[in-house]
């Protein structure tokens, strides 16, 4: 990789050791991909929780403190796997809460800004046409390739933190024009109608690329989606094809035609979702005999708006004995709500809503599913649906109302 | 080349890390740390996925592709913490992720391959990977 002199400085420990590491790393990931140079970024979001980093990445953070690391960029976090409020509630490790006290602070201490929200997207900063960042959680980077037209790479936890102490990330994968074009043409027959819909769709074409690089243009859309329809289905194509970006004629920046988005190349191939394959997809989940005790608005976290709409549907009503409805969003949403009175509402009817988190990465989730008798989990995140098979719960797409449903009443319907 | 390793060798396009020996495990569904395997023990967790019950501890693992997930970029430095990281991660198609965690966590890596790895190696089988060489190689049947 050509190296400016600034870097080089890096690289000789001139802005201290853990630049120097860091600057190292990256210049080893940018030369896997045959990076030509760095790029500088303007705004860095990394995973840093002690259910992913585990002890190892914990002793790791202490060094780079203890060596003086500092960002140099705006750094924020994603969702992490305490709402320290709810420990004794959901029966978590208080050890293990220690451990994220301690990486709270020891992320402050560098410079990290802890927002705990993986929607930085929709509540905390959206990056321009064209402008370079270094985000984690696959759900913040494709909304960010995709919807905004902004250039990041998937940058896990130990990179994006690098990002933050060099100010900069390899130009490889979508910071080039050329892994920006659309691969996949999708023509969508099918008119998604809601969150779950928009999910599906990104479950029905993403499991069947699992291509970091595949690009999906989508052609047909009826309507205009809203932000929480795309992070919906941004957050089902990363889960399940493991997508960067996608393009939607006529709504995201850089598709303002088919060919604008396949860059002027033929597709490689083309799929076609119509409504009927909704249908059979959710048709698909097994509700094991139609009892439930669990449903679940998690991954990602709720906008307000969100929030709004599940405080109307469960305005005046109770969730059944023994179900436990559990929602998550960001401390900014949930302040808000609580202004707005839709927590009431929500907390009324038997909710709990949970506050820089997310439901999968939840410390002990595995126990607790185990402690509490749960087994089939319903949700309207196809996300969701997918990553919470890890910990064998029974997962079932469904549309926000009829989780709601399912929340007071305890039985769910086989389609 | 001789005629043995024409026929028993693999060529990888992309590749870091260290030259490592040990035994594959051979996978024909792609592989995520977040979503296939338990952190704690190292067994292919997920129900159902093709490998189940398999523990990556000091194999080398070939997938055809990766899937979802940031974790991965912890994940590997903590596994390799935990003491049952895999030696090496043998990838058809890969993601950022996978390599990031891997550089990070000095997991040898590769991705590309110039014959899919099941007309070649099988489970049990003692391989060598060389990053620097981008060749994989059949030591001997398991």
């Amino acid at each position: 990789m050509r190296l400016t002199p600034e870097e080089e400085r890096i690289l000789r420990g001139e802005r201290g050791e853990a630049a120097e590491k860091a600057l190292q790393v990256q210049l080893e990931v940018g030369e896997f991909f045959g990076a030509q140079e760095f790029v500088r970024v303007s705004n860095v979001h990394m995973m840093g929780d002690i259910e992913v980093m585990g002890d190892g990445g914990l002793e790791f953070l202490r060094r780079m403190a203890g060596l003086g690391a500092r960002c140099v960029v705006d750094t924020t976090t994603n969702a992490r796997c305490f709402d320290f409020d709810y420990v004794e509630r959901l029966n978590q490790d208080k050890e293990v809460a220690e451990k994220e006290k301690e990486l709270i602070s020891l992320l402050q201490e560098i410079g990290v800004m802890t927002t705990d929200t993986c929607i930085n997207y929709q509540s905390l900063y959206q990056p321009h046409l064209g402008e370079r960042v270094a985000w984690g959680d696959t759900g913040t980077v494709i909304y960010a390739n995709s919807v905004l037209g902004a250039r990041s790479n998937f940058e896990s936890g130990p990179v994006a933190l690098a990002a933050a102490l060099t100010g900069r990330t390899p130009a490889y994968g979508f910071h080039l024009d050329e892994h920006r074009k659309g691969k996949i043409l999708v023509e969508l027959e099918a008119e998604p109608k809601n969150l779950a819909d928009w999910g599906a769709v990104g479950k029905l074409v993403g499991a069947g690329h699992q291509n970091y690089f595949s690009v999906p243009v989508f052609a047909g859309v009826k309507g205009s989606p809203t932000a929480d329809d795309l992070k919906h289905l941004g957050a089902s194509l990363a889960s399940y094809g493991s997508m960067g970006m996608f393009h939607m004629v006529g709504v995201t920046p850089e598709a303002q035609t088919v060919e604008d988005a396949l860059g002027g190349e033929e597709p490689k191939e083309t799929v076609t979702i119509t409504d009927k394959d909704l249908d059979e997809l959710y048709a698909s989940y097994d509700t094991k005999g139609g009892s439930a005790n669990l449903v679940v608005f998690s991954g990602p976290q709720l906008s307000l708006y969100e929030l709004k709409t599940l405080s109307e549907l469960l305005e005046g009503e109770k969730v059944k004995e023994g179900m436990s409805l559990i929602i998550t969003t960001n401390r900014g949403y949930k302040s808000a709500s609580e202004k707005l009175g839709y927590l009431r509402k929500i907390e009324e009817a038997g909710g709990i809503v949970l506050e820089g988190v997310c439901f999968y990465i939840l410390d002990s989730i595995a126990r607790l599913r185990v402690e509490n008798g749960w087994d089939n989990l319903v949700t309207n995140s196809a996300k969701l649906a997918n990553i919470i098979a890890a910990h064998k719960f029974n997962p079932i797409l469904r549309s926000t109302e009829e989780c709601i449903e399912v929340a007071l009443t305890g039985r769910i319907e086989q389609l | 080349m001789s005629a043995r390793e024409t026929e028993e060798t693999i060529r990888v396009e992309r590749a870091a890390g260290d030259v490592v020996e040990g035994v594959a495990l051979v996978s024909t569904e792609g592989f995520s740390p977040r979503y296939d395997l338990d952190r704690w023990t190292g067994e292919i967790s997920r129900p159902g996925h093709a490998i189940e019950g398999e523990n990556i501890k000091d194999k080398i693992l070939f997938f055809p592709t990766a899937k979802g997930g940031i974790a991965a970029g912890w994940a590997f430095y903590d596994i390799k913490a935990k003491g049952i990281a895999p030696k090496a991660l043998v990838f058809g198609v890969t993601n950022p992720v996978m390599v990031q965690g891997a550089v990070f966590a000095g997991i040898t890596i590769t991705e590309g391959w110039s014959r899919a790895p099941s007309e070649v190696v099988r489970t049990g089988d003692i391989v060598r990977v060389d990053p620097q060489g981008k060749k994989i190689e059949v030591l001997r049947r398991g």
